[in-house]
């Protein structure tokens, strides 16, 4: 028998799910900010009591968290320094020299995680060929070591330009600064984030040095206390571009330990798409306090080799850090239940970014919060049950939902709180469907195709209206939805990413060092993937990111390598060639002709299968249950209120047909069937909404 | 009533959402670095009659506000009536647009349901326009490239090719500039196949309504925002480096109850070389500063840029004719907003900021052939464009910020980029020590660059600075930011404007100029001050002479020296 664990620590909950041969036993406990590690032993002590499993027998344990993204967020961090090259102390700082936002004065702009008195510079230089111009001045790091102490300084990030070509100044000054500081970790930008681009390059490597000695520190009372509680399974960890690696890998890179819970929602939802056969998907994620978007093309969730994390300007792009890393490539905005409404100087109704978050809540939850949030309006437009919230644990204050609405949104514009409800949830559904376009437009593909799968607390209640503003058909919502991403994370596959930056043109593609350059990153990431699955049969996939000379975007395309050689030869260039245009095509109508392409960066994945996932594709007879009851829900493209049924989940079984408006409730979340969807229950448990 | 008031919100959110697909359409397909890279560009939609309706949030106010006027040109020229489905029109005739050759203008009408709906239009810099190429050398515009006037690009969805002949035997990079304009029109494609979509989904006939209800109720909230202001005329003049002569910008803002009036009567007459405005471009940087201090946060259409009039007597600098040489016109027009928001800060203090260093500093380089002299080494032909920042005003409660464009808004290049494709090689980039204007808040630093040809190889610079000997001034007491300074390694100083030469193995320093102070430095808190010289962005020197604060290099503060200081 198989038994596995995995753990998600999020900033309000941690979510345990417990999977026995393909069972699965959920759990939701507090986070323990103070020590997270408490929230973990207590909820897996007591999932493992619950279903009888001795701590001992369990195999695996896969573990998520926010902790590094919340480190960055709320910059606490451990004191940290960074070695850079003389005359460039400000890559960091400068950043790109734009504002994000055009018309606001009064900006502020990401600080650095590394204040300038400790970006020290040194001499050196490397030209963009990886020829030294100026040799390390090793005498000036004793300097160096000295301010550190004198700070008190924990870790060290070391980013020298063009270390991508040649790391030798990185290496040499990193072996220095170890021997004079012993007890200091140090992180190099060429192993952190071997790429062009100096600004994203280091800020990665400083976010990876300001995280780590807390992380690392983490994860090693988890595994001891883990090992106390009597489990001897290997703990593995989720990384956000979606696979899992070893303590050793993570307690190197921390900072790949970013977003990795919404990463587990996207391999949730992929296993999803996998498991129904559908190839074409739009993963919507909404809990309290944001909505995340992802695409899923053939099961696989999209990734991306760059990230901004700690957005402090409306989620704005550019008001982040950038971290180059592997990614599950996700929109993430500022709509969730807790999203506070508010008019604006035209009259409009205007939703979040800011949040009411669990405390005090939204104003039905009686816990002191007087703004109006998209719950409010949930509860009034008859979406959310206010006596069976939460399987009845909350009893929620429709009153106040009503008087919250009315006295901030509807005396202002001449509305009754149900039109003020309505435009509440109207306009969070709007800004959630315009992120969800343009993500998509970005990413070259067409939204009306796909089919949407929902999770969260807050995503089933906004999913068909969503839907019906894209244009999709089909809405699934899976059973469990409540601890989607610690499912996902026994759905991941084992699996290491690297990336390098080598310029070759197509024309004149240098065979031998391309070869080199796919084997010494086969022999990076192989290892660490051996470790975390031994004995397991691996595969290699080989990205390479083109575009026309002359373009400033480059589009990535699996290199057409044959796999029993996984060598590049003479015909290569051609095939590559042929690929990439194939690729640009597909994503921007047609190619340019005559233009020769270049290559920038090359990526390597080894990985194991992700785990069989059971097919769920047969339909079941169908039956049409009987409603516990019907209450009144407004429809939002009339305005008008329409008798809606109203089932209980957990009572509904595979084969069970209904029309929408209806509402089926379960314990943490209610899905929303407009009167232009029907729902059926599908053989695996899944709600499964399309457009009548 | 209110379910019509929800629908029409909600798709004057999806109106934002349309332009800014159309500009994120046009930026991944776009080859010049302007664009791409920098973002220098701007996405709008259009009613018939040619007001703008919403813009996309990419894109940079020069651009923006230009498109706005440029449409109606556009729809004098070609009414709407006589347009057809798949029509493409092009412009790039400086009076008409934004100012130069080097941006181009594309404009479709959107057709539903047989009719002209509306129209996406988008305005972007292209690499290269034949003519001497990107420098304020020019004395005519007839120097400064090709003048494409309003033409189809395409006709009911045939190209025109002789046009596209034209422009390819004309330009550098014939393939880049062809390959853009092609792509700035599957940009408004994008934006247009959207509209429709909206459209349909909302089962609307036409744009009329929803146009008149975006337009009317943000040209309200404007006018509430200009009420709230004390009515009366208030001067302001900023007087710049200029090229041949120093240029003064005289700008007089008149407020009432409905609306503000900025006139630049006085403001001196045009220069002979490339630096020239046209009334478009003041127009857009113009409205671009108001809007900022008086309501940043209106969305930016017809309607709230209606209470907004700008005025500038024909034949001025800021309103020249025909054929005043332009090419680099944004080192004027970037210093339109410190003028008029210093005009405002007579009677709002306390939401304006000092001046910046304002103009965008491009690093134009030149190599090859033409350059090299009798230089014995390897020559490579090349031509570099690398967009930085000197520093911006400090705000009435906050620093400015360091080495940021304002008002322009365009992102930065990589050194690593630029180093991979030009045979430059940069020694040094970070921000300038005391550079930033002392005050209560300081004043944004600028930045030092030091560059050299690859082996030593020497190569020109096609310098189109401003603030060297005019620096930023700063507001109510703070001081003023550092100036531009541009020299060679070994000492010999160059000229601010104009294209001059680095010799081989020399070094090219460009010192950018620092934004101004706000507010009396020796009122500026001590530990800031401190943490300020624990930094290095202000020396231990200055901290004493400027903020009379005295502290060491850690900033470690003698207090007792300070509160002498200090009086």
């Amino acid at each position: 028998m198989s038994r596995r664990l995995a753990v998600d620590i999020g900033g309000t909950f941690t979510d345990i799910a417990l999977d026995l041969d393909g069972a699965i036993h959920p759990l939701k406990v507090l986070t323990t900010h103070d020590a997270p590690e408490r929230g973990v032993i207590e909820g897996t002590t007591a999932v493992l009591a619950a279903a009888g499993v001795d701590p001992g027998s369990v195999d695996q344990i896969i573990y998520g968290t926010t902790l590094a993204t919340n480190l960055l967020l709320e910059r606490k961090g451990s004191p940290t320094g960074m070695v850079v090259t003389r005359g460039f102390r400000d890559s960091v700082e400068m950043r790109n020299e734009n504002r994000y936002e055009q018309y606001d004065l009064n900006i502020d702009l990401p600080a650095p995680l590394v204040p300038r008195k400790l970006r020290l510079p040194v001499t050196e230089r490397i030209d963009v060929r990886g020829r030294v111009l100026a040799d390390l001045a090793t005498d000036e790091l004793d300097g160096v070591a000295q301010s550190f102490r004198r700070h008190e300084v924990e870790s060290i990030a070391i980013g020298f330009l063009h270390s991508y070509v040649n790391p030798i100044h990185e290496q040499r000054a990193g072996e220095i600064l170890s021997a004079l500081l012993p007890n200091v970790e140090i992180s190099l930008s060429c192993e952190v984030s071997p790429e062009m681009r100096e600004y994203e390059r280091l800020s990665t490597a400083a976010a990876n040095a300001y995280v780590q000695p807390l992380i690392s520190r983490h994860l090693r009372r988890l595994e001891e206390q883990l090992h106390e509680l009597g489990l001897r399974c290997p703990l593995h960890l989720m990384l956000s571009g979606g696979g899992i690696t070893t303590l050793d890998t993570a307690q190197r890179f921390p900072v790949r330990l970013v977003e990795s819970g919404p990463a587990g929602g996207a391999i949730f939802a992929g296993s999803i798409a996998r498991e129904l056969g559908h190839d074409d998907v739009l993963s919507y994620d909404m809990g309290g306090t944001t909505a995340k978007i992802c695409l899923i093309n053939d099961g696989h969730p999209q990734t991306s080799r760059s990230f901004e994390v700690a957005r402090i300007y409306r989620f704005m792009r550019g008001s982040g850090l950038p971290l180059r890393i592997p990614v599950i490539d996700m929109v993430e905005i500022g709509a969730g239940g807790g999203s506070i409404a508010h008019v604006d100087a035209m009259d409009r109704i205007a939703v979040g970014p800011e949040s009411a978050g669990s405390q005090p809540g939204p104003a039905a939850y009686g816990r002191g919060g007087r703004d109006p949030t998209v719950t409010d309006a949930d509860v009034v437009l008859g979406r959310i049950d206010p006596d069976n919230f939460a399987g009845g644990a909350m009893r929620l204050s429709a009153d106040a939902a009503v008087d919250a609405l009315e006295r901030v949104v509807g005396e202002q514009l001449g509305m009754d709180a149900t039109a003020a409800a309505l435009g509440v949830s109207e306009i969070v559904d709007e800004n959630m469907t315009s992120a969800a376009r343009v993500h998509t437009v970005e990413s070259g593909q067409r939204v009306e195709t796909k089919t949407m799968i929902a999770f969260g607390g807050a995503a089933p209640i906004h999913a068909t209206r969503m839907a019906e503003k894209l244009g999709i058909s089909r809405v699934i919502v899976p059973p469990d939805a409540g601890v989607g991403s610690a499912i996902g994370f026994l759905r991941a596959p084992v699996a290491y990413e690297v990336s390098r930056s080598y310029h070759q043109r197509l024309s004149s593609l240098d065979v031998d060092g391309v070869n080199q350059l796919l084997d010494s990153m086969r022999a990076e990431a192989t290892p660490v993937v051996e470790a975390g699955a031994p004995g397991v049969e691996l595969h290699e996939s080989r990205l390479a990111y083109m575009r026309y000379i002359g373009q400033g975007h480059e589009v990535g395309v699996e290199l057409p390598i044959r796999v029993d050689t996984a060598v590049v030869d003479g015909h290569s260039a051609e095939q590559f060639m042929q690929a990439y245009e194939k690729e640009y095509e597909r994503l921007y109508g047609r190619g340019i002709p005559g233009v020769d392409v270049e290559v920038l960066t090359w990526v390597l994945t080894i990985a194991t299968d992700p785990p069989a996932i059971e097919g769920h594709r047969s339909t079941p007879s169908i039956n049409h249950p009987a409603p516990s009851l019907t209450r009144q829900l407004v429809d939002p493209d009339t305005g008008e209120a329409v008798a809606a049924s109203v089932f209980d989940r957990s009572r509904l079984h595979p084969g069970d047909a209904i029309n929408g408006p209806a509402v089926v409730v379960e314990e943490n979340t209610a899905t929303v069937i407009s009167p232009r969807f029907a729902a059926r229950v599908g053989s695996g448990g899944h709600l499964i909404l399309e457009r009548t | 009533m209110s379910l019509d008031l929800i629908h029409k919100n909600v798709m004057w959110n999806r109106l934002i959402a349309v332009v800014e697909e159309e500009a994120q359409a046009l930026i991944r397909t776009s080859f010049s670095t302007s664009v791409r890279e920098a973002g220098d560009l701007a996405a709008a939609v259009f009613d018939r009659q040619g007001r703008m309706l919403a813009q996309a949030i990419t894109g940079t106010p020069g651009h923006i506000n230009s498109v706005a006027e440029c449409v109606k040109h556009f729809l004098a020229k070609h009414p709407l009536e006589t347009m057809r489905d798949g029509d493409v029109l092009i412009t790039n005739d400086p009076w008409l647009a934004s100012g130069h050759h080097n941006d181009i203008t594309i404009v479709t009408p959107v057709f539903f349901q047989g009719q002209a709906v509306g129209l996406m239009a988008n305005t972007c810099h292209v690499v290269d326009i034949g003519g001497r190429g990107f420098t304020p050398d020019g004395r005519q515009v007839y120097e400064e490239g090709l003048d494409i006037p309003i033409l189809h690009l395409f006709r009911a969805g045939e190209l025109n090719e002789t046009l596209v002949e034209i422009i390819r035997t004309n330009v550098r990079e014939a393939d880049q500039v062809v390959g853009d304009m092609f792509a700035f029109t599957s940009g408004n494609r994008v934006g247009a196949d959207r509209l429709i979509a909206m459209m349909e989904e909302f089962g609307i006939d036409d744009l009329e309504d929803l146009a008149e209800h975006i337009i009317a109720s943000s040209r309200e909230a404007t006018i509430r925002r200009i009420a709230e202001l004390p009515a009366g005329t208030y001067h302001n003049s900023v007087t710049m480096d200029g090229y041949e002569r120093p240029i003064t910008l005289q700008a007089a803002v008149t407020v009432t109850d409905d609306e503000i009036h900025v006139d630049y009567e006085g403001t001196s007459p045009p220069s002979s070389y490339g630096i020239n405005v046209v009334m478009n471009y003041t127009k857009a940087y113009t409205t671009y500063g108001i809007k900022c201090v008086v309501a940043p946060d209106i969305p930016n259409n017809a309607g709230s840029l209606e209470p907004i009039i700008v005025s500038a007597p024909e034949g001025c600098i800021l309103n020249v004719q025909h054929p005043a040489p332009v090419a680099l016109r944004h080192i004027i027009g970037h210093l339109l907003p410190d003028t008029v928001i210093g005009a405002l800060a007579q009677v709002i203090p306390d939401r304006v900021i000092a001046e910046g260093s304002s103009a965008l500093a491009n690093l134009q380089l030149r190599g090859g052939a033409s350059v090299a002299g009798e230089y014995q080494g390897e020559v490579v032909e090349f031509e570099m464009m690398h967009f930085n920042n000197g520093g911006t005003g400090a705000r009435p409660t906050k620093d400015g910020l360091s080495a940021t464009g304002f008002p322009n808004g365009v992102r930065g290049v990589p050194v690593e980029a630029t180093e991979a494709i030009v045979p430059i090689v940069f020694w040094r980039k970070e921000l300038r020590q005391d550079s930033g204007g002392a005050g209560r808040f300081r004043g944004g630093l600028g930045q030092v660059m030091e560059l050299q040809g690859t082996d030593g190889m020497p190569f020109d610079v096609l310098a189109q600075y401003d603030k060297a000997e005019h620096p930023a001034r700063g507001r109510d007491g703070g001081g003023p930011g550092a100036p531009t300074r541009i020299e060679l390694k070994s000492g010999k100083q160059l000229r601010p404007k104009g294209q001059q030469s680095i010799p081989p193995g020399d070094r090219l320093i460009l010192s950018l100029a620092g934004g101004g102070g706000f507010g009396d430095p020796f009122t500026r808190d001590p530990a800031m001050v401190a943490e300020d010289v624990a930094g290095g962005y202000v020396s231990v020197d200055r901290a004493a002479e400027l903020y009379g604060v005295v502290v060491d290099e850690h900033g470690t503060i003698d207090e007792a020296a300070t509160a002498v200081l200090r009086g």
